[in-house]
This record gives structure tokens, sequence and C-alpha cells, in this order.
């Protein structure tokens, strides 16, 4: 509850940090749609050649555009932002404020900045993913919704480790903000089904930079492909690097001593 | 002309040795730009596996040929300076440039030319390991290589001006992003990295005939890959240079009216 509170209270310190350059708001819709039109144009290039690709209709692309686009919004508006604040208040010395407040450090680290407008390509990427559920005729039964929200919420947990794993780096090397940007420049892989790749790129994308898990499977389980392996494979993953992160951060955390002591 | 080599080289030597310093972060910077034509060179080969082996002209060997020469003609013309034009005119960095007797495109040239020779690290052993992953149908003819890096160095020209153009939009305009996404996006569908121009419906083609994107990038892929007859070759050398010539008077004129518009924070 008292974390459901702080949730809260930073979403409006987001909306009270937006509401004063307003024009934010309409660059973001602008930037949002127009990568969504590029995205569904693409699809339509490649599906004016083909009717499917690599087993997957153009239907269920889109579906997994649209998980891409919401997945994507959530790593936008929380993830990077605070990602990015941990790294410089680390440089900084101004973790020191975040460690003496009467918080556990990693949650008040992970919402500490959000960028409120990127919203909406969470909406955006829902109303996607709805879209092209209702046009295949909401074929879905409650397994699959279910399986889906679990693979969801395992596979952003993954991504959100990940994230965490790497900011964490910052404790040891100070100046590595742009370790950050390897994960940006291999999501976009995931607009398209990880299946496709060739076999290192798929691994890599599996297991070095988790995209596979975030958004394939989670689309997988929307069009009933998903196998009983990627469901477990999904959650252990889940468990073993939110253990892991959570005790590489501790590790971390012992190694900081402030930017000024 | 003395004058320029030396100004230039001094430019060159300043930006290598600056750019070393973030080396890491460039490699990094890179991924992106290696990875888009995996993606796409990906989708099209199963796209082409699909359809019992080919899509119009390319077979997946085309594919990979095509999207293994577009990542490196993309790497050698394309420039950053849109991205850092708002920067300099808002925090008022432009004035140091101003006050160097000789305009301010050289230095970015230069620093451009340097990133490039220092890029090549990457991008060379990038292109032969996927050319031994992709096994690309690529043969090679020293006539078509000679006027292939011909068509390459107007494109990085022609290429460079225009970007340097639109990036001065942002005397005008503090915000460049949205400017900027929209010139990106008509460039990955307009340049041949979303598919070769062959593959894009007839309206989509005929736009990218008449603008620059495509003579900047696929038109030397295609040239590389002999796909030109000698007639598209000289029409696509016409468009180049009409391009590189409209550039350069855009340059002109759009530099002369900004630094009229400009005035430096805090002065």
């Amino acid at each position: 509850m008292y974390y459901l509170k702080l949730i809260w209270i930073f979403f409006r310190i987001g909306l009270l940090n937006e509401m004063a350059y307003r024009v934010n708001f309409y660059v973001q819709l602008l930037q949002s749609l127009l990568s969504l039109g590029t995205a569904i144009a693409g699809l339509a290039i490649v599906f004016s050649h083909t009717d499917t690709l690599g087993g997957w209709e153009a239907i269920d692309i889109l579906a997994l555009l649209g998980v891409f686009m919401f997945v994507g919004g959530v790593i936008g508006m929380v993830i990077s932002p605070s990602m990015s604040q941990l790294m410089d208040d680390v440089r900084l010395g101004i973790f020191d404020y975040t460690l003496t407040k009467p918080c556990d450090a990693q949650f008040l680290a992970s919402i500490s900045q959000i960028r409120l407008w990127r919203i909406i390509d969470i909406l955006l990427g829902a109303g996607v993913l709805i879209a092209a559920l209702i046009y295949r005729g909401l074929d879905i039964g409650p397994r699959e919704a279910l399986a889906f929200a679990f693979v969801l919420c395992t596979g952003g947990s993954i991504i959100y480790s990940f994230w965490l794993m790497l900011a964490t780096l910052t404790f040891w090397f100070l100046r590595i903000e742009n370790i950050l940007h390897i994960f940006q420049s291999m999501y976009e892989a995931g607009r398209w089904p990880i299946g496709i790749y060739p076999h290192w790129l798929r691994y890599i994308l599996t297991f070095l930079v988790p995209v596979a898990f975030a958004i394939t499977v989670p689309a997988e389980a929307l069009s009933g492909r998903l196998t009983p392996d990627s469901l477990i494979t999904s959650g252990l993953l889940c468990v073993f690097l939110v253990v892991i992160s959570r005790w590489f951060w501790k590790r971390g955390l012992k190694n900081y001593s402030g930017a000024s002591a | 002309m003395k004058y320029y080599t030396a100004t230039y080289w001094a430019f060159f030597k300043t930006s290598l040795l600056e750019q070393f310093q973030y080396r890491a972060a460039m490699a990094i910077w890179m991924i992106g730009r290696i990875l888009e034509p995996i993606i796409y060179l990906t989708v099209w080969t199963t796209v082409a596996q699909t359809r019992g082996g080919s899509v119009g002209s390319y077979s997946p060997a085309d594919f990979a040929a095509y999207y293994i020469v577009l990542m490196l003609v993309n790497q050698f013309t394309f420039s950053w300076i849109m991205h850092t034009y708002d920067f300099r005119i808002r925090q008022g960095e432009l004035s140091n440039f101003l006050l160097k007797p000789i305009h301010p495109i050289h230095a970015d040239i230069a620093e451009n030319i340097a990133y490039k020779v220092m890029t090549a690290v990457i991008i060379f052993p990038t292109a032969i390991l996927l050319f031994f992953l992709f096994e690309p149908n690529l043969a090679f003819h020293i006539q078509t290589f000679a006027v292939f890096l011909l068509a390459l160095g107007l494109a990085f020209i022609m290429r460079f001006f225009i970007e340097w153009t639109l990036a001065l939009i942002a005397f005008w305009t503090t915000r460049n992003e949205a400017i900027n996404q929209m010139y990106f996006t008509l460039g990955l569908f307009l340049s041949g990295r979303i598919a070769p121009i062959d593959l894009l419906p007839d309206a989509i083609q005929t736009l990218a005939n008449a603008l620059p994107f495509r003579w900047a990038v696929a038109f030397p892929v295609e040239l590389m890959l002999g796909r030109l007859s000698q007639e598209q070759i000289l029409n696509g050398f016409t468009m180049q240079a009409l391009w590189l010539l409209a550039g350069f008077l855009l340059i002109q004129l759009t530099w002369r009216l900004g630094v009229k518009k400009y005035s430096a924070v805090g002065s």
C-alpha cells in the first residue's frame, strides 16, 4: 500500500513536470503516430509480397507490433529515464539523498523519473493490440488471455531486471551511460518475430538482450502458438533475473561511497 | 586550395583525436546501424523463402548483397548534423564557429570524415563477417567499383549538403526532433532501407525518384550490385548532380538568412 502510494506520488510529480512543457505532448503525439504509421507501412510493404512471414499472418504481426509499442512505452516512460537518472545521480553523488530516504533504494531509484507523455505509446500499443484481436474476431479464450498476462508480466520483469543490472554497473564504472543505448538499439529487432532471425541473432535477442521474452513470447501467447517450454522458461528466467539483479544491486550499493565523501 | 587542404587536415586531426576519446560510445552507437540492415535482410529472406525462392528479381543471396552494401553506403554517407545543430544554436555554441575565418561547414565535413575513418575499423570487419554468414551474390568488377566510388562520393557530399540545410532550420525553431523524425521516416522508405526500391508500390517509387534519398543510398548500392543499365546509371548521376546543386544553393540561402536571425544566448 505504501509502495502504491509512492508510485502515485511520483506519477503526479511526473505530470506536474510535464505540464510545464505542454508542447511536448503534441511533439510526442506526433512522434508516436509517425512511428506507428511507419511500422504499419513497413508491414504493408512486406505483406504486399507474401501472406505469411515465418508462419505469422499479417494480423498476428500487427498484434506483435502492439506489444512492441506497449512494452517500449513502459520502458520509455519509467525504466529508461529512471535508470539514466540513477547513473547521473551516482556520478554526481546525489544518490546519497535516495539512500537516506526511509524506503527501499532500488524501488525509489526505479521510479524516480516518469516521462508521462510516453503513455501515448502505451495507449497506442494497447489500441493496436486490441484492434488486431477484434479483427481476428476475439478468438482468444481465458487460457490464452491468462497466459498472455503471465508472460507479459514475466517478460516485463525480465527487461526491468536486465536494465537494472546494466545501470548497476555504474557503481563500479562511472561513465557508462551509453551502455543503456545497447538495449535501445537491440529492441528494434523485436518488432518482428524473433523466430525469423538467424540462430546467433536469436540467441543474442533471447538471452543476452532478452527482447524475445518481452515481445515475441507474449505475442505468441495471443496467437495460440505459445509452447509450454517458453512459458516455463519465461517464468524461470524472470525469477532468476529478479533475484540476481537484486543481489547485484546490493553488491553495487556496498561499492558506493558518494562522490564527495 | 593549399589553404583548404591545410585547414581540412587540421580539422581532421583534431576531430580524430577528440573522437578517439569516445571510442566505446561510438561502437555502441553503431549497433543500430548494423542491426537495421540485418533485420530487413532477414525479413526479406524469409519472404523469399516463403514464396519459394525470390521476391521480384531478388533471391536471398541478392538480398544479402543488397543489404551488406547498403549498410556500408549508409554508414559512409550518413551525418548526425541535424541532431547537433539545435544544441549548437540553443546553447550559443555556434558563436565559436562564427569567429573562425572559414565557413563552419568545413569543420563539420572534416569531423564527419574523421568519424568515418575511425569507424571503418568496425564496419569493414562487420561487413566481412556478414559476408560469411549470409553468403551474398556479389561479383567484383573493378570498373563497376570505380563508378561506385564516384557515386558514393557524390552521395556523401549531396546528403551532407541537404542534411546541413535541414539542420539550419534550428535557427527558426528550437525544437527539431519532429522535423528530424519526419526526415528519418521518409529516408527509411525512400532510400531503400525497408525494402529495395523496386519492391515498393509504384506511387512510392515515383516519389523516391524525385526526392534525394534514393540517390544518396539506394543508387550507389544498386550500382555496385550491377543491377542498373547504362541509362539508369547516367540518370542516377544526373539526379545526384541536380540535388548536389540544389543543396549547395539552399545552404547559401539558409545560412545567410539564419545567421542574421541568430543571437547568441547571453549576449
